[in-house]
């Protein structure tokens, strides 16, 4: 087995047992992203030179020591190109930001950095987060690691594909509508999106503020655990965190299914799902009913909106937040134009690329006088009601099991031409932004050779019980130990 | 839903881009199906229901008034596309 191959808590081990060094583990990836990067296309900036000097220093802490300051202390890791590194260009796959070296990190990296992580680059993603398969990327699409002719689903496809061809041990994405689980569940692995409020958003560059959530890529249950421990807790930078206290996420991973009360939406099966997908689904579920969970059917009727109301709420908040790019401070600048106006105008026509700018038009109008009402506040109003079917399921269950998405990976350039559609891959994941609640997707089986998902949602701040529920799961399976073959 | 050229020109205009006149068409086709998918929100009475514009149970959060190191002036400057001594430099809007 190569180095590379090896899970985070694996790799972890070995580095307390000094059988491996950090700049062994580091030299291996880079190798593998080296040897794989042409095809899969996963990174915007490589930053070998940091990497090498982070391991270089994680060795020197790791010598002599029983026990390492963080299991993520050596351990190669990969970040979304939306999260600011002091120093290293951020670009969020936009022209607009090119450029865009961030003075300052977020604070997901400073406790990154300060757990001793090792950074070997910025992954690849939907320009600004605003997509499902990586292709609104302004430099390139990512290549799906498991089929050369597959999305790795979006916005973050980048870091899933790195983590899923080794070119990292586990990668943090973020998550406004899916764009964590989705492409956790096409590149096989697993993806969580925290409660809104769990992980700070400071140094987050920001798409949709009310729905935006930092979130975590990784071979396994034990992994995420151990990477969400990290970045987990309150932030006084970011006025939407909450200060509530982050339990042991790796010690809760044992505590089984056994007497857990499950909900099953049929609403999540929608109309157009592949046969076959839904069939994997089943036998998932029937697999958690063995291991003790009792599972039974929920109705929850006002996900069938959630589609309608996340495309005007978030297109309306990425409307206001993306205003800030003005060719003034930073970014891209239009220098020909002929006055403020015309320069603002043009700076941002060219800087955007097409969905950016389509979600900017979308969110604008659904602001403006006259239709503020009928889409903007209507959308917010039934956000209220998508939010109590989710209160009304978690008083009778503990958790709700659906899939993360109705089909596999789809084929790259299907959907380009069609936004509608695009947006309908989010169609199992986006209510989780719309209610604020954590949701873990975890690979569940195949079809075709292409990973199929299942997604568990869970009441705020139920972290730990989302990822027992898929830490039991996994135990009894091995779809998790699947690689692709590159 | 369908939009016009002229309220797609409107709104680009007050989201400040500057559209070519094919992307105008593309989007006045593109946006339009999207609002008309929206439309099915209609269906729901939602008189009686409070806007969600936040699901955290936060209000007014508050730090002390307390002075703060800032960001340093150059690594913030050399962002800027163009400067002029320590300051952003923009385009006049007076005569």
């Amino acid at each position: 087995m190569e180095l590379f191959e090896l899970t985070l808590h694996e790799a972890s081990d070995l580095l307390r047992q000094h059988l491996i060094s950090s700049t062994e583990l580091t030299k291996a990836v880079l190798g593998r992203i080296e040897a794989v990067e042409a095809k899969v296309k996963a990174f915007v900036t490589l930053t070998p030179e940091l990497a090498l000097e982070q391991a270089h220093q994680a060795d020197a802490l790791l010598a002599g020591r029983a026990e390492p300051p963080s299991p993520l202390t050596g351990i190669p890791m990969a970040l979304k190109d939306i999260i600011c590194t002091k120093g290293i260009r951020t670009t969020c796959a936009s022209r607009m930001l090119e450029n865009f070296i961030p003075p300052y990190d977020a604070i997901v990296v400073e406790r990154l950095r300060a757990a001793g992580a090792v950074f070997v680059g910025k992954t690849n993603m939907d320009e600004f987060a605003m997509g499902s398969s990586t292709e609104n990327s302004a430099f390139y699409p990512t290549v799906n690691p498991w089929a050369a002719d597959r999305v790795p689903g979006g916005s973050s496809g980048g870091s899933a594909a790195s983590v899923s061809s080794g070119g990292a041990f586990y990668a943090l994405g973020t998550d406004t509508g899916g764009s964590v689980r989705l492409p956790a569940s096409f590149c096989g692995l697993v993806g969580l999106k925290p409660t809104y409020g769990r992980v700070s958003r400071y140094g987050l560059v920001a798409f949709a503020s009310s729905l935006d959530q930092v979130g975590v890529l990784a071979k396994d249950v034990t992994d995420c655990a151990l990477a969400l421990q990290v970045i987990a807790g309150y932030d006084p930078n970011d006025s939407t965190s909450v200060d509530t206290p982050v339990p042991d996420y790796h010690r809760g991973l044992q505590g089984g299914l056994r007497g857990l009360r499950l909900g099953v939406p049929k609403e999540y099966f929608v109309e157009g799902m592949q046969p076959e997908v839904a069939a994997v689904l089943r036998q998932a579920l029937d697999k958690l009913s063995e291991l003790g969970a009792e599972l039974r059917e929920v109705n929850m009727p006002h996900t069938g909106y959630s589609l309608p109301a996340y495309y005007l709420i978030a297109p309306a908040e990425a409307s206001a937040n993306l205003a800030r790019y003005d060719g003034v401070k930073y970014g891209y600048s239009d220098q020909k134009a002929e006055d403020l106006w015309d320069a603002y105008a043009r700076t941002r026509g060219h800087g955007f690329g097409p969905e950016v700018k389509r979600r900017i038009m979308l969110g604008t109008y659904a602001l403006s006088a006259g239709y503020y009402d009928a889409y903007y506040l209507k959308a917010q109003k039934v956000r209220t009601l998508i939010k109590q079917d989710f209160d009304q399921a978690f008083k009778d269950f503990q958790a709700l099991v659906v899939p993360t998405s109705p089909t596999v990976a789809f084929r790259l350039g299907d959907k380009t031409g069609d936004p509608l559609a695009m947006y309908l891959s989010d169609v199992c994941t986006l209510t989780a932004n719309l209610a604020g609640i954590p949701a873990i997707s975890i690979p569940c089986g195949f079809v075709d050779g292409l990973p199929v998902g299942l997604q568990i949602l869970g009441p705020p701040f139920a972290e730990d019980l989302l990822l027992r529920v898929a830490y039991a799961y996994e135990q009894a399976t091995t779809w998790h130990r699947q690689r692709p073959r590159i | 839903m369908k939009l016009t050229v002229d309220q797609v020109r409107h709104v680009a205009h007050l989201a400040r881009l500057a559209l070519e006149p094919e992307e105008l068409e593309r989007f006045r086709e593109q946006l339009s199906a999207i609002l008309e998918y929206a439309e099915v929100l209609q269906e729901l009475d939602t008189q009686a229901i409070p806007a969600t514009a936040m699901v955290v149970p936060l209000e007014n959060v508050m730090r002390p008034d307390q002075a703060g190191p800032s960001l340093p002036r150059e690594e913030v400057l050399a962002n800027a596309p163009q400067r002029e001594q320590d300051c952003f430099r923009v385009r006049a809007i007076l005569d």
